[in-house]
């Protein structure tokens, strides 16, 4: 039997997981990118979870929200890449960091 | 359905969102050289937007679509002055654009709809409409911050920036899963009387803690600041000074909507929250603050120390505090745009007047750039009568009513370590001697000049006539 409490810990687990690597990784900033979706995912997951759960419309609603602006929200950043890659020739993490103090 | 009258609720939203649009595609048609056109008229679409939203004000607090949107006092206020500040950035940055081959229409149609964004965010009566407003102010401030193209230290600073401020949103995003999931409702109001008897209020708790990350990252209190220095330095300083001051105002906003209409029940919880990064902030901003040599970092230092401040009213949790922090953050966006107002009227091409030791003799050359100057740095120090002064007074005041005595006391220790960074830039202006072989000097435009001497008039009359604008303070949070 599946119960929410399983949906809230796959939520939290991939929630972790996004977290983690957005900390962790040091290479590549898409990395990072596909770690902000998945925070979303995750966020999406306890929405749906909790909407179903409830009987509650407005959660799955919600989710449309979520997914439409982070589509945007990607967009925005790949083109933010691109001109990072284009001004430093370099997309590594660990090299973005002319600013200090 | 929604009818005429949800629509005419709504009408100072409406008509921007036209208004930005019609201005993009006139921006396409325009030659390049017809661009102040684009100027004057944005700055008067920003204006009648202040007019439809007081004019329009009803006297009663008044929703709209089903409760998404709430007409209230405290929209209206941070309204009149989130498009206040917008119309002083629109001035400042011209002349500083122009020099740079910046001036472009998407400043002016991104800058329109990061306000829209505000607008919506302080209205929202919805968590949808929390995060809906959210998402239109950042991602118009993330290109906004990239707007310098061939910039290395603008696109670091706008991927920093989106990074954090996507997971700031993800934060935020989780903690409204799990209030939703405790309290089975979106509606900010209904959430409000649902707070009180849910049957999971760990889970409550649990998201309210996850909800004051993300509120803590935009407002960008310690320890969740780190985004602020790089983004204030590496971007255009004509789009720091938005970041810097309307902004600022938002960010109240959503912590006033989430914390107090949302989940003031749980007030016992977020105080104590509150209480720690307030100080956290005062001593990160104005530690860190001491050592910086750029103007802007140390200008971002001192924003996150002012957001303490501001966490310092909020931490009342009653609507004397509130009325304290949101007097509180519009003194602090009047005083940083002027702030980087001023660095952007000494800025000229090829100069950008962002190191502290740019600014040395000032006086000898520019006296009276010299003393705007020093009026902006002393209201920011919180020098009484300037403007910053009484703003301070009133947090530290609603701390003390609400038994938190200590934290007015530490409040009041690092406004006085604050002192230290803020006078020495006065310091280098008065009496040191300027650096041979260099020049600096305020804008030729006369308009820049005009509204700057203005602004910062208005920062030394605000601070010896802040009663009626602290009453309008007050009123909005009553009843």
């Amino acid at each position: 039997m599946i119960t929410l409490s399983h949906f809230i810990v796959l939520g939290a687990v991939l929630f972790c997981i996004a977290l983690a690597s957005l900390f962790i990784n040091r290479k590549n900033v898409i990395v990072l990118l596909m770690s902000i979706e998945l925070m979303l995912l995750a966020v999406n997951i306890n929405f749906v979870a909790f909407s179903r759960f409830l009987g509650d419309v407005a959660g799955q609603v919600f989710v449309f929200f979520i997914l439409t602006v982070a589509a945007a929200e990607t967009a925005i950043g790949l083109a933010i890449l691109v001109l990072l890659f284009r001004n430093r020739s370099t997309i590594n993490v660990a090299e973005i960091d002319s600013m200090k103090g | 359905m929604p009818n005429l009258n949800d629509i005419l609720i709504l009408l100072p939203e409406f008509y921007l969102v036209a208004a930005a649009c019609l201005l993009l595609l006139l921006d396409a048609f325009m030659k390049p050289e017809q661009r102040p056109v684009l100027h004057w008229l944005s700055i008067a679409v920003l204006l009648v937007a202040i007019y439809l939203v007081v004019a329009g004000q009803p006297s009663q607090a008044v929703t709209a679509f089903n409760g998404m949107f709430i007409r209230d006092g405290v929209a209206e206020i941070l309204k009149v002055f989130s498009l206040l500040t917008t119309v002083l950035v629109f001035f400042y940055a011209k002349p500083y654009l122009q020099d740079r081959k910046l001036f472009v229409g998407e400043f002016y149609t991104l800058t329109i709809f990061a306000v829209i964004g505000i607008m919506l965010l302080v209205s929202a009566g919805n968590l949808i409409m929390v995060y809906l407003g959210l998402e239109l102010l950042t991602l118009s401030s993330y290109a906004l911050v990239a707007l310098n193209r061939d910039s290395r230290l603008s696109s670091e600073a706008a991927i920093k920036y989106f990074v954090l401020g996507a997971l700031a949103s993800g934060m935020l995003l989780y903690g409204m899963s799990m209030v939703y999931g405790a309290t089975g409702t979106l509606d900010l109001v209904r959430l409000h009387t649902a707070a009180g008897h849910t049957g999971m209020p760990h889970l409550l708790v649990f998201g309210l803690i996850f909800m004051i990350v993300g509120i803590g990252f935009k407002l960008g209190a310690a320890p969740f600041h780190m985004w602020i220095p790089d983004v204030y330095q590496g971007s255009p300083t004509a789009v720091t000074v938005f970041i810097g001051s309307a902004q600022k105002l938002a960010a109240f906003g959503m912590a006033y909507r989430l914390l107090a209409s949302g989940l003031g029940d749980l007030s016992q919880h977020w105080q104590l929250m509150l209480a720690c990064l307030a100080v956290l902030s005062l001593a990160i901003g104005n530690i860190v603050a001491i050592v910086q040599t750029n103007l802007k970092r140390l200008l971002a230092y001192s924003t996150i120390s002012h957001m303490g401040y501001l966490l310092v009213g909020l931490v009342n949790a009653g609507p004397e505090g509130y009325a304290a922090s949101l007097f509180y953050a519009i003194s602090y966006a009047i005083t940083s745009a002027a702030a980087f107002g001023m660095i952007l009227a000494l800025a000229r091409a090829g100069f950008e007047c962002e190191e502290i030791d740019d600014l040395k003799g000032l006086n000898q050359r520019s006296p009276w750039a010299a003393f705007l100057m020093m009026l902006v740095m002393f209201s920011l120090a919180g020098v009484p009568p300037l403007f910053g002064f009484f703003g301070k007074l009133l947090v530290f005041q609603a701390a003390i009513h609400a038994g938190y005595l200590w934290l007015a006391l530490v409040g009041a220790v690092f406004a006085i370590i604050g002192l230290y960074y803020y006078l020495r830039v006065v310091k280098v202006m008065y009496f040191d001697k300027p650096v041979e072989g260099t020049e600096v000097h305020l804008q030729k435009d006369v308009s820049v000049r005009l509204v700057l001497s203005l602004n910062v008039l208005a920062l030394l009359v605000l601070g010896i006539v802040w009663g009626p604008l602290f009453g309008w303070c007050q009123s909005v949070f009553v009843g």
